[in-house]
């Protein structure tokens, strides 16, 4: 039975960057993750970084950009502390080893990005997540003593003692089917987001909620959930993403009228508005009937010079050309907003406790809430790392001062008991099949526009699919890598965290953000300037609560670009 | 819907049986990528096919396989360009070589990628505290470790590394590329020491025989043999590294006996390789070669005048490409990132007129 000061599950920047300040704070560390961690989903974060590290620059106005794009429901004080923060932290990424692209003076260099009032996005070409992802690897591999890593480990469910403390975590070995409970006297989860539970997503295949249906599953509230991020550029059918950082460095967005229509929707910001404003003005287009048959408008990215598309855009110029059939470089590209990012998660404070005590949760996975209604383009990657490292320092601290703790291998027997039962099951649907019917629903009822009868008709298609799911079956009956009972977990994950944003989604009548009720088409701040907690509650759906939105500085205003 | 047929290895360690070929009708458009295809199968026939898989966009390096002898990424290949390349229609995907399959097309990449990656301290070693702000460097710099950075592991080119396929030890194209990405960097403090390493180690830079398996493997334009032969130059032209392995004196002599005869005089590059015919640590090493040269006199792939007597001399032109590039003030070094591309519209006035430039595309490392 494994042991450790501080577990963390999920390696992507959140675990990767907590796993290294707890190890630096002095705490034995386990790093656990369902793949290999290079292969995590913080790779797809193409575009950038923020922060605020001109000197003519100022977190301040960082701060305000951000509270601003999340449309008033970001908590202001946790966005202070990560915008105030985000220099240092973009320091230390570059002296770790991140080869940040430069301006002629050799230092660093920044790129446009959308709902910003200033040039401070810090980048690596449209590579930025996977090259820091790649340099926090080299640096775990480098502390190997502190930190170990249980790398192909797939987390069943969070370990809790007689007090309801979450005292670790109870895993399955991939490579040969073993359940093991690894205790913690802190545990942290960074795993990350859940946009399987919509098809087409431009989330890889292992964004299946976990973390957040485990924190879920014994209490801890979640927040925000109805908050689903529909990026503006991404290809049609398979969903997947071209990066903000074109529209950064100066591409065009045209419906099939040739208009550039932005000019209707943010005559300021024009391309470079905030994500939900952009999604909505591209499908309300494409609803009207002044988009390409295909339901898409085009991304002119020859408007940028071939050069610096090569030099800074190289990964769209392989998209395009290998998953659409596209030069780039010389022809428009046809996009459609795509379901993207969850900006709700389990709800944490400031140092990513949850209100489970020993349990953690940084990165997509979490609620701060600094994204409130909509996350800015190269915010999230900022987020995992500030709250992945507060994170790993206070569930080091909390560590150092605990006595050894007891945990039950009873739970381990339960989980098990509980894989080999549905191993044996006949009969029922398909694992896959059911899949398939909830991402293909959520994308048409919970997308860009919502109303009442659609979300109510999610709702029963989600519940219906949740007694389905208790007796899907699977093919595989090995221990050796079987995805297939794998798949049937994550698809358990996937029904709870889609019921709870749809939950959400019907709770909240009015339009913030990313959520836009076509039958409350207005932002109700006397009534909904609120986040929307919602908590298991038995077999039933979840209990909703309400709590307040931190302001600090900056009140309510109309929001426009 | 176009219908595709896959055959897929099967590999099961707990069955008990030997590998063997499973047959899966696909109907999916032609631009979906194979994985799709395998996704496909899994979904809707067998759950127990296994292959790791992500992203689905190349970027995530997950799902290395070979298709039709080729290695790849499962997501970065179309159903009707591998259905196009196979001999009989039907795409074969099968897992990626030099490293132990642990099930169906998913292999062991702990026990060989991983632990190769491990060997070059895959970590910025930069000398002393690290300044109040950023580190200054030439914004080139950065650039040209993109490439590098630009790995996403997926272990492509190590499947098809012929020298690892001889030398198991070699440390393999993914690992070298990384240990550019180090030795490039300008703020890394141990450039010489790194270098000394993989010139020393006789699995190291001299063990990779140029054949361009990794460029051609490389879904993401690395070129990881170009960045062996980058770690090369630097290491014997910057930092005059002769290692033991005779790696330097033999890329020397090679250059050398091109420079002089035009074609290669293979007679004369082994003992000059070793410092001349009557050099103490040439005569040995031609005494151990003696039963192959005789091997080669008796099956008449040479013979001894061809060997000895080598009439060809260096042309002008020849001469005048050596004069070129011996006057350079700077090395000249391809780089996806800096360079952009063969059909450039606007190419770079430096380099204009290099000789890399003028190389067909099909032979251009960065194709």
């Amino acid at each position: 039975m494994p042991v450790h000061d501080v577990l963390i599950i999920g390696a992507g920047l959140a675990g990767q960057r907590a796993a290294l300040a707890a190890a630096r704070a002095g705490a034995t560390v386990a790093i656990m993750s369902k793949v290999h961690p290079v292969r995590s989903h913080s790779n797809a974060a193409a575009g950038g970084i923020n922060a605020a590290l001109n000197p003519d620059d100022s977190w301040e106005s960082h701060a305000f950009d951000t509270v601003k794009g999340s449309d008033y429901l970001g908590d202001q004080d946790a966005i202070e502390i990560m915008c105030r923060e985000a220099p240092n932290e973009v320091l230390w990424l570059e002296h770790a080893g991140v080869t940040f692209h430069r301006s002629a003076e050799g230092k660093l260099g920044t790129r446009a990005f959308g709902g910003a009032s200033a040039a401070r996005t810090y980048y690596i070409a449209d590579i930025t997540g996977q090259a820091l992802l790649h340099v926090l690897y080299e640096q775990l591999m480098k502390h190997h003593e502190q930190i170990d890593r249980y790398e192909e480990w797939f987390i069943t469910g969070l370990a809790q003692d007689d007090e309801g403390n979450c005292v670790g975590a109870i895993a399955r070995n991939i490579r040969d089917g073993a359940m093991e409970l690894f205790t913690a006297k802190s545990t942290i989860l960074a795993s990350g987001g859940a946009g399987q539970c919509f098809k087409p997503t431009t989330n890889a295949l292992i964004c299946t909620g976990d973390g957040i249906a485990q924190a879920y599953r014994i209490g801890a509230p979640l927040m925000d959930m109805e908050m689903i991020q529909y990026h503006p550029t991404t290809l049609q059918g398979n969903g997947i993403l071209i990066t903000e950082g074109a529209r950064g460095e100066g591409a065009h967005l045209y419906n099939a009228e040739g208009e550039r229509f932005m000019e209707k929707y943010a005559p300021n910001k024009m391309e470079l508005a905030s994500r939900d404003v952009v999604s909505r003005a591209e499908q309300t287009e494409i609803n009207e009937g002044r988009g390409f048959p295909d339901g898409t408008v085009a991304l002119d990215i020859t408007k940028v010079p071939r050069k610096r598309t090569l030099e800074a855009l190289r990964e769209i110029v392989n998209i395009g050309r290998d998953f659409a059939g596209v030069d780039i470089t010389r022809e428009p590209i046809r996009i459609r907003p795509g379901c993207h990012y969850i900006m709700g998660g389990v709800k944490a404070d400031i140092n990513g406790a949850t209100s489970i005590p020993g349990l953690y949760a940084a990165g997509e996975v979490a609620c701060v809430s600094v994204h409130g209604g909509n996350r800015l383009g190269a915010n999230s990657l900022l987020d995992t790392l500030i709250f992945g490292r507060r994170s790993g320092e206070h569930a080091a601290a909390r560590a150092a001062g605990m006595p050894a703790i007891t945990a039950s291998r009873a739970q381990v027997r339960d989980q098990e008991r509980e894989i080999a039962d549905l191993m044996n099951r006949s009969g029922g649907r398909r694992v896959s099949e059911i899949r398939d019917e909830l991402g293909t629903m959520m994308n048409e009822k919970v997308a860009v526009f919502r109303d009442h009868a659609g979300l109510t008709e999610a709702h029963e298609v989600v519940r219906r699919l949740k007694d389905e799911a208790r007796f899907a079956t699977i093919d595989d009956r090995g221990t050796v890598f079987n995805q297939d009972v794998l798949g049937a977990l994550e698809l358990g994950y996937m029904l709870d965290v889609a019921e709870c944003i749809v939950v959400g989604a019907l709770e909240r009548r009015e339009s913030r953000g990313a959520q836009f009720r076509t039958d409350f088409p207005k932002r109700n701040d006397d009534e909904w300037l609120k986040h929307i907690d919602l908590s298991m509650n038995g077999g039933d759906a979840p209990k909703v609560s309400y709590s307040p939105v931190t302001i600090t500085k900056w009140e309510p205003q109309e929001r426009t670009y | 819907m176009p219908e595709y047929t896959l055959r897929i290895r099967r590999y099961s360690p707990e069955s008990g049986e030997a590998a063997h070929w499973d047959d899966f009708e696909i109907d999916l458009d032609g631009h979906r990528s194979v994985l799709d295809g395998i996704l496909q199968a899994k979904d809707r026939q067998d759950g127990s096919i296994g292959i790791r898989c992500s992203c689905r966009a190349a970027i995530c390096g997950s799902c290395g396989v070979r298709i039709n002898g080729k290695p790849n990424l499962a997501c970065h290949m179309h159903l009707d360009k591998a259905c196009e390349d196979a001999p009989d229609g039907v795409i074969v995907v099968e897992p990626m070589g030099n490293m132990p399959v642990l099930k169906d097309l998913i292999v062991d990449m702990d026990a060989v990628h991983w632990k190769k990656m491990r060997r070059v301290t895959p970590w910025l070693l930069p000398d002393g505290d690290p300044p109040e702000r950023e580190y200054i460097v030439a914004p080139e710099s950065m650039i040209d470790i993109t490439q590098t950075m630009a790995c996403i592991q997926c272990g492509a080119c190590v499947s098809d590394c012929l020298s690892m396929e001889v030398d198991p030890l070699f440390i393999g194209p993914a690992a070298l590329a990384k240990a550019y990405r180090f030795v490039g960097d300008p703020r890394d403090g141990q450039h010489e020491e790194r270098l000394r390493d993989l010139a020393e180690d006789p699995h190291g830079i001299y063990d990779c025989t140029h054949c361009f398996n990794c460029i051609e493997a490389c879904p993401k334009g690395v070129a990881p043999m170009s960045q062996i032969m980058r770690l090369r130059r630097i290491a014997s032209a910057d930092h005059g590294i002769e290692d033991r392995n005779n790696g330097y004196r033999h890329e020397h002599a090679f250059v050398k006996n091109i420079e002089k005869n035009g074609l290669l005089h293979e007679a004369d590059l082994l003992p000059d390789s070793y410092g001349g015919k009557f050099h103490p640590r040439a005569v040995p090493e031609l005494v151990t070669s003696l039963p192959v040269i005789l091997r080669a006199l008796q099956r008449g792939k040479v013979t001894p005048a061809g060997a000895l007597l080598h009439k060809h001399k260096a042309s002008k032109e020849v001469k005048r490409i050596f004069r070129d590039v011996h006057d350079r003030e700077e090395r000249y070094e391809l780089n996806l990132y800096v360079v952009g591309e063969e059909e450039d519209d606007n190419p770079p006035s430096m380099h204009a007129d290099a000789a890399g430039s003028q190389l067909p595309a099909e032979r251009s490392p960065n194709q």
